[in-house]
């Protein structure tokens, strides 16, 4: 066909590599065989790329895909169901070892609640569409835009895949339109444009359609059993959770779903358990708050259901059971302000107006819904390096291959920067996601803004150090003979920390040293401290007003107190929380990806009939941040917010839903149906 | 039947007037407005999220009404004037809603954002939306997943002047 330049297929395409290893990128799961786009004939999930077709444009080569003739062979009976599989499940190794003997104090407890809540697979849907352009610059040297959390990851595993040595291929991503999780690990779309780039010797882009999106990683559905056991006074006695959650035939992806009350309540008896079904679908990966958002979806549930059986106030139960410690290991935290998130959201939201009653309060035709949750995540920190060049006009560049997925990097890296060399923020400038630029692992985990910030200050330290010494041996300098622990960078000048008045201009130390430039790199590495536990907690509140004949949720309020140790900057930060929230009202109330299973098809991959909240589902979010110092966990005390937001976010309304309706529903999305049911 | 098919038609000349200045393209019958601003014109500020009109990414104005322009096929509107989030600003000073959406922090990503801001200019230009229930509701076909859209709301409501 006119205008068509290739078809790519397993029978055709540029070689690649052969071994698992080269496969395997930064955050592959341990176990298994990465998929191989365009490898082999055998299919392995619904929206598998099976061929590839490069056109001179975008309609032709979308024209020419329909017309691809495509021969199946069925090879065995295939699986997506996950709670027709539950029996075949497999446990995986996790870190929480059981203490006590749950099951025994399970069955002898006073009061006893246990019951499997259903969270349904989910598609991260980041508004920007996967997409990756390869520019052949001749002599096999290539510049991949891609849409990645990592551009280094995406960097080695591209020279790995294709036998290419690290300066042929330089990896770019400045700008992402969301990712949530989506990105860590390189899509097979980079794989595809490389395969076109190579095999035309010329510039391919590849962009995925929003259909084509529903065939990468997922969050895994998983079927959450929990069992509290408690005496009659409230105190736990027991607690079991057993997570079993989806994975592929080809890779054992796994996270932390059930340990999360390890962290959250006394209990002398407990056991955590993960298992897993293979079925036949890709590879889940992490969604925003991987493992927590499900697993403490479901205690969170258990928990209030736990408060109504025992007549307590769902706050109260949790202050009964509060842990000052972490369990698994029985260790402190480095900080723990939860009590006071429960105590400062509760009085923002009027929690002690509530009638305990499920259906007792009401609004015109409308039933109202009280419900809280706690939430909690890991306090995470990596190792990044920082490049920092400063110039003899008072501007600094800072620079780091991390990400920025519209998480805030860009921001604080340049605020953190501006505090650390005393310059105005106008001052300097930041560059983020190029794979030549110092050492950063993928964005996630809500470890980037303690990562990036603290090697801010490694590189800002280094710097302050070369102008001290130049400050201290200028002639007639006010800081002669000054030590570097002695001075600050404050307002374009180097400063003693005594005497105000004692102090040079960055300006003249740098003509002094006849320096045009200072630049300084250098990587932080957080000094290992296992004798703490770090997390971040928060205590959610939201209200829902229910049409019972309608069957109509809306979640009117939702007030989050979160304590995360210091916020780097309120304003993007409350719109991290912000943001997570709205999350948490999809996963409650709307957000499933539906399978056929007798075709393993999924029947609603597009944006229309995947929900997702829109404008008119969100009202009034009230985001607190609670004070929490934290001198042990890092310089700054920064814990990070990314993934905090979400957490707790369903329980709470869920449990705002049977309030308003004294329905339980353990199946989510809590949809109308459900509700009338 | 197969080769009729095949056969690629001719090049359709179209005039378009976008962000005031106009231009002539010779398009495909197939090609989309979005497509057209995006690979023809190269204003990339109006981002596709699904193609389908389902999440309202490609929003722009087309004779002051917002439309998904992903929908729309850019022969079809010959002779239309098009405003994309690139012809909002005036002499260097960036448009009320760009300014509060600054202000608020009515963004994260940033991807919807153009959208959403061509929505809202559209919206205000409507003179429908009174209060913030009726703002969420008329700009409900702009998706945004990283979830500003309370910021989005009191973005608008500033430029409004109504609480």
């Amino acid at each position: 066909m006119t205008g068509v330049l290739d078809v790519l297929t397993h029978t055709h395409r540029p070689p690649v590599a052969d071994k698992d290893e080269a496969w395997k990128d930064e955050v592959a799961p341990d176990e298994g065989s990465p998929f191989r786009p365009l490898y082999d004939d055998s299919i392995k999930f619904n929206g598998q790329p099976i061929a590839l077709v490069v056109a001179e444009d975008w309609e032709i080569a979308k024209f020419a895909a329909t017309l691809v003739r495509v021969e199946y062979q069925e090879e065995h009976a295939f699986a997506t169901d996950l709670e027709a599989g539950r029996n075949k499940a497999t446990e995986v190794k996790k870190p929480h070892e059981p203490r006590g003997d749950a099951a025994g104090a399970l069955a002898r407890a006073a009061v006893r609640h246990e019951a499997d809540y259903f969270i349904p697979t989910e598609h991260h849907n980041p508004m920007e569409l996967y997409a990756t352009t390869v520019v052949w610059n001749g002599n096999g040297r290539l510049t991949v835009y891609d849409k990645t959390q990592g551009v280094q990851n995406v960097h080695k595993f591209l020279c790995s895949v294709f036998g290419k040595k690290p300066d042929d291929i330089r990896v770019l991503s400045p700008y992402v339109g969301g990712a949530f999780g989506s990105g860590l690990r390189p899509q097979y779309q980079v794989v595809l444009a490389m395969l076109g780039a190579l095999a035309l010797k010329r510039s391919v882009r590849v962009v995925l359609t929003r259909q084509q999106m529903y065939g990468l990683g997922h969050r895994p559905a998983t079927i959450e059993r929990v069992g509290l056991g408690a005496k009659p006074d409230g105190t736990l006695d027991a607690v079991t959770h057993e997570a079993t959650a989806i994975t592929s035939r080809y890779e054992d992806f796994s996270r932390n779903d059930s340990g999360w009350a390890e962290q959250l309540y006394k209990s002398p008896n407990s056991r955590y358990s993960h298992k897993l079904v293979r079925l036949d679908v890709s590879t889940p990966c992490d969604m925003r708050a991987p493992g927590a958002a499900s697993g403490v979806c479901a205690l969170e549930c258990a928990m209030d259901e736990l408060a109504v059986a025992l007549k307590l106030d769902p706050i109260e139960l949790r202050l009964k059971c509060y842990s000052d410690r972490d369990q698994s290991e029985d260790l402190p935290y480095t900080s723990k302000q939860l009590r006071e998130c429960y105590a400062r959201g509760a009085e923002a939201f009027g929690w002690s107006r509530r009638n305990p009653a499920a259906r007792a309060m009401r609004d015109g035709n409308e039933l109202v819904g009280w419900g809280m949750a706690t939430g909690v995540w890991e306090a995470l920190q990596m190792p990044v390096a920082v490049r920092i060049v400063l110039t003899a006009n008072g501007h600094a560049e800072v620079s780091c291959a991390a990400s920025d997925i519209g998480t805030g990097t860009y921001t604080i890296v340049a605020q953190v920067a501006a505090d650390a060399l005393g310059l105005p923020i106008e001052n300097i400038s930041v560059k983020l996601a190029d794979s030549t630029l110092p050492q950063a692992p993928v964005e996630g985990g809500s470890w980037m803004a303690a990562s990036s910030a603290h090697a801010v200050l490694g590189a800002a330290e280094d710097i302050r150090q070369d102008l001290a010494r130049l400050a201290s041996t200028m002639p007639s300098s006010p800081l002669a003979g000054v030590d570097a622990a002695d001075v600050t960078l404050v307002n374009g000048t180097i400063a003693s920390n005594g005497e105000r008045n004692d102090a040079v201009s960055i300006a003249d130390a740098m003509r002094y040293g006849k320096l045009e430039r200072i630049e300084k790199q250098k990587l932080n590495q957080f000094a290992e401290d296992k004798s703490h536990a770090r997390n971040t907690h928060s205590a959610v509140f939201a209200e829902v007003k229910v049409d019972e004949q309608l069957g109509v949720v809306r979640v009117t309020r939702v007030v989050s107190a979160v304590a995360a140790g210091r916020i780097l900057n309120t304003k993007t930060g409350r719109s991290q929380i912000m943001g997570g929230v709205v999350w948490g009202i999809g996963m409650a109330l709307h957000e499933e990806t539906v399978m056929d299973h007798r075709f393993g098809r999924i029947m609603n991959a597009n944006i229309a009939e995947y929900h997702i909240p829109v404008n008119a589902d969100i009202h009034d979010i009230d985001v607190i941040f609670v004070e929490e110092r934290d001198d042990r966990i890092n310089r700054l005390g920064v814990k990070g917010l990314g993934e905090i937001g979400i957490v707790g976010v369903p329980a709470a309304i869920a449990n705002a839903v049977y309030h308003a309706t004294g329905k339980r529903i353990r199946r989510f999305p809590i949809t109308l149906d459900k509700l009338l049911a | 039947m197969a080769d009729a098919a095949n056969q690629i038609p001719n090049r359709i000349p179209t005039n378009l007037v976008v962000n005031g200045v106009r231009r002539t393209l010779d398009l495909m019958p197939w090609t989309t407005l979005l497509d057209a601003l995006r690979d023809h014109l190269e204003l990339i500020g109006t981002k596709k999220g699904c193609d389908h009109g389902q999440c309202g990414a490609c929003t722009v104005l087309v004779d002051g009404r917002r439309v998904n322009s992903c929908l729309t096929l850019a022969v079809m509107m010959d002779g239309a004037e098009i405003t994309t989030v690139e012809g909002l600003a005036r002499d260097g000073a960036l448009h009320p809603l760009q300014q509060a959406f600054i202000d608020h922090d009515a963004f994260q990503c940033g991807y919807c954002t153009p959208g959403q801001i061509c929505s809202a200019v559209g919206l205000l230009a409507e003179g429908r939306a009174r209060d913030a229930d009726e703002i969420r509701e008329l700009m409900s076909g702009n998706l945004c997943r990283c979830g500003a859209y309370p910021h989005i709301v009191a973005a608008i409501q500033q430029v409004m002047g109504r609480p």
